[in-house]
């Protein structure tokens, strides 16, 4: 599904990506994993194809297209998704609204039809029970006042309700006390499928108790330095980074 | 414009005063004829301000100076606005009461004021003026919003008309009355000076419609001057829409004095003119007072549009909330001055102001000066102002969710103004000023080529 192939890039000239390369395939969950600034955030920000950062090398394809040559839109339309770190909060817009305008326009390039109000609001209420968010949020302005967990289940109820082939999951715990890390973790647990995929960054281990990945990665310096099964985590968790960098990574 | 211009644009108006004051309304009470001629002595003392002056420094008032326009009449005969041309711009329904003014004249024809509790006076201040000169006189003017600026001074030279809104004690009238500043520009330039005064006593209610408009286009200068009396414990809901001919000159000053335990809102929604300058003053004279002052602004093409805010946190305990945004398009300019005045004494003052300015062009300008003044050390006081353009972190965002760029712009820079309307307690109002932001945003997104 997601091919990527020495992928090199830089935010304001300072390169951050140094030649990455990582498969993921259909059904299948990556954890990526590193210490601050190995450039978790960036691939996640790259791959949904934020302006900031620029792509100085290599490749990436989802299923089979060139993933990097897309508009953000295109990438969204075409089954990206990118759960925010930081959910940005928009004054004036529902939620309802901006998630109606999402679905539609994914809708539209998949040549569904759009759907009304009505339909809409029936499908949100169904996908608002997964992430437990209260209905009421629905008709306040995106993320406005919303509590730091209130914004990453709105992340996931976004997720649940653009229903990606790939998600890229950055961060999602952080900040999240134990029991809204409980009601994120499972509500991503529901959204599995045999035919998405989800890559999850994330700097601590305790997303992994809850959301089981398949895959590990630990990104140091800007490449992938080890790859492994669910149980790399837990060495993580004991024993940190360092004996990591300490390694040559080729 | 040189001084000796400036001084002899505001003889033009000291010797249209004399006519004015031979004419008409010589009839008038002593009291009020002292008051007009108090009006035209400080603005005769100051004239036009100039740029020189900090409250005018980016506001250049020239326009209005450099014609000499002339106090407008009743338009006569064919160019006589019907109620088609009122319906449209009864914002609250146009089945609801309304007071209309055209040419800042009464218009009994147009206005309906049945359906009003007991308790609610809704008429012309003319009237007013006429059958019970002493239910007016301890207000009007009492305010002295005439020193304050030197256009409510001339206001107050020329005052004769407007609308008298008088809410007796614990009656509400939660729906609101309308009232309409009709503006029908004649050959010549007209100048007109509605004055109105709102009283509301103790625990009563009332919420009230401004519009300003015009029918037809042309060169017009409405010159207005609003004041408000809210007694102890009463609740005011003033609704501004400013939506007058691009081409016309819109100068205004609102006072708002607050009793104890009262809570008055003034929502602004400014649309129209070529230039706009609009003063908003309110007094917490009583301890426990609330207020909101909510507004929207918008300017496209050589619109320039200027605010001045002044929130008087006179006595303890008193609250104030003030959220203005502006959206500026083509070569507009969009200035706004808040200040905050905190008295010595006025301890637990809660105060938050907040001004920003979308820029959606290159050549678009915004100023932005929040001015706090604080003379008690037990307060919360804060200020944010922000001039720019799209937040491209919020773009960003929406255009991760498979939103296009330009419906992404369009959608924040209507959630920019929507913001602002989110606050309005009035749905209908609030729908109708909806229609007109959707209508501004997305006409601009269509006529601008696929970026």
């Amino acid at each position: 599904m997601l091919e990527i192939r020495g992928l090199h890039a830089a935010v304001q000239g300072v390169e951050i990506l140094r030649g990455v390369d990582l498969t993921v395939r259909r059904g299948e969950v990556h954890a990526v994993m590193g210490p601050n600034g190995s450039g978790k955030s960036t691939l996640a920000g790259v791959l949904a194809g934020h302006p900031s950062y620029t792509v100085t090398g290599g490749t990436a394809t989802f299923e089979g297209r060139d993933l990097l040559g897309m508009a953000a839109e295109e990438r969204a339309r075409e089954g990206v998704f990118l759960a925010f770190q930081y959910p940005i909060e928009i004054r004036g817009i529902t939620n309802a609204y901006f998630l109606r305008s999402a679905l539609n326009a994914i809708r539209k390039h998949r040549g569904l039809e759009e759907l009304d109000p009505i339909d809409f609001i029936a499908l949100l209420e169904q996908k608002a029970k997964v992430v437990e968010l209260d209905e009421s949020l629905m008709n306040r302005p995106v993320n406005d006042g919303f509590s730091g967990g209130e914004k990453k289940r709105n992340e996931i109820l976004q997720m649940a309700v653009l229903e990606p082939k790939l998600a890229i999951l950055d961060e999602t715990d952080s900040g999240l006390d134990i029991d809204a890390l409980r009601v994120v973790s499972s509500a991503v647990n529901k959204l599995r499928r045999p035919d998405n995929a989800m890559l999850v960054v994330t700097h601590y281990q305790r997303l992994l108790n809850y959301v089981t990945p398949d895959f590990v990665h630990v990104l140091a310096d800007g490449r992938i330095v080890k790859s492994g099964g669910k149980e790399l985590a837990l060495e993580l968790e004991a024993r940190g980074y360092d004996w990591l960098r300490a390694e040559p990574a080729d | 414009m040189t001084r000796a211009s400036l001084a002899l644009a505001t003889d033009h108006y000291v010797s249209a005063h004399r006519a004015f004051a031979r004419n008409g309304t010589a009839a008038s009470p002593e009291w009020l004829r002292e008051l007009r001629a108090e009006g035209i002595g400080l603005f005769a003392e100051g004239g036009f301000p100039s740029s020189d002056l900090e409250e005018w420094r980016f506001t250049s008032v020239e326009p209005i100076a450099a014609t000499a326009f002339t106090l407008a009449r009743e338009p006569r005969g064919g160019t006589r606005p019907t109620g088609g041309d009122v319906a449209g711009l009864l914002l609250a329904g146009a089945d609801r009461p309304r007071l209309v003014f055209v040419n800042g004249r009464f218009d009994p024809t147009l206005s309906r004021a049945d359906g009003l509790p007991d308790g609610v006076v809704a008429c012309s201040l003319a009237g007013a003026l006429t059958r019970a000169p002493e239910s007016v006189r301890e207000h009007l003017g009492a305010s002295r919003v005439q020193s304050r600026s030197a256009f409510a001074a001339l206001n107050t030279a020329f005052l004769r008309d407007g609308a008298f809104v008088r809410v007796r004690s614990g009656v509400v009238l939660e729906e609101p009355l309308q009232i309409l500043h009709l503006s029908v520009p004649g050959i010549e330039p007209l100048v007109s000076h509605p004055r109105t005064l709102v009283v509301v006593d103790r625990l009563a209610r009332v919420a009230v419609l401004e519009v300003f408009a015009a029918a037809g286009d042309g060169v017009y200068w409405t010159n207005a001057v609003t004041e408000l009396v809210v007694g102890e414990g009463a609740r005011a809901d003033i609704y501004r829409v400013q939506r007058d001919s691009e081409m016309a000159y819109h100068v205004a000053s609102t006072h708002v004095r607050q009793g104890r335990d009262s809570e008055a809102s003034l929502h602004s929604a400014a649309f129209g003119a070529s230039l706009a300058r609009h003063d908003i003053s309110a007094v917490l004279e009583g301890e426990g007072a609330r207020c909101l002052l909510n507004g929207l602004y918008l300017g496209r093409g050589g619109q320039h549009v200027d605010h001045h805010t002044l929130i008087d946190h006179a006595q303890p305990h008193c609250e104030s909330r003030e959220h203005f945004n502006g959206m500026l398009d083509g070569e507009a300019h969009g200035v706004f001055n808040g200040r905050i005045v905190v008295r010595e004494g006025a301890q637990r003052t809660d105060s938050r102001q907040t001004n920003n300015n979308l820029l959606l062009s290159e050549r678009a300008r915004a100023d932005s000066q929040p001015q706090l003044e604080i003379h008690a050390d037990d307060v919360k006081c804060t200020h944010g102002a922000a001039v720019g353009p799209l937040d491209e972190r919020a773009l960003f965002y929406l255009r991760s969710r498979g939103i296009g760029d330009q419906e992404a712009r369009a959608m924040l820079t209507y959630g920019f103004g929507a913001d602002i309307l989110s606050r309005m307690g009035v749905p209908r109002l609030r729908e109708q000023l909806d229609g007109m932001l959707r209508q501004r945003v997305l006409g601009r997104v269509e006529s601008r080529p696929a970026a």
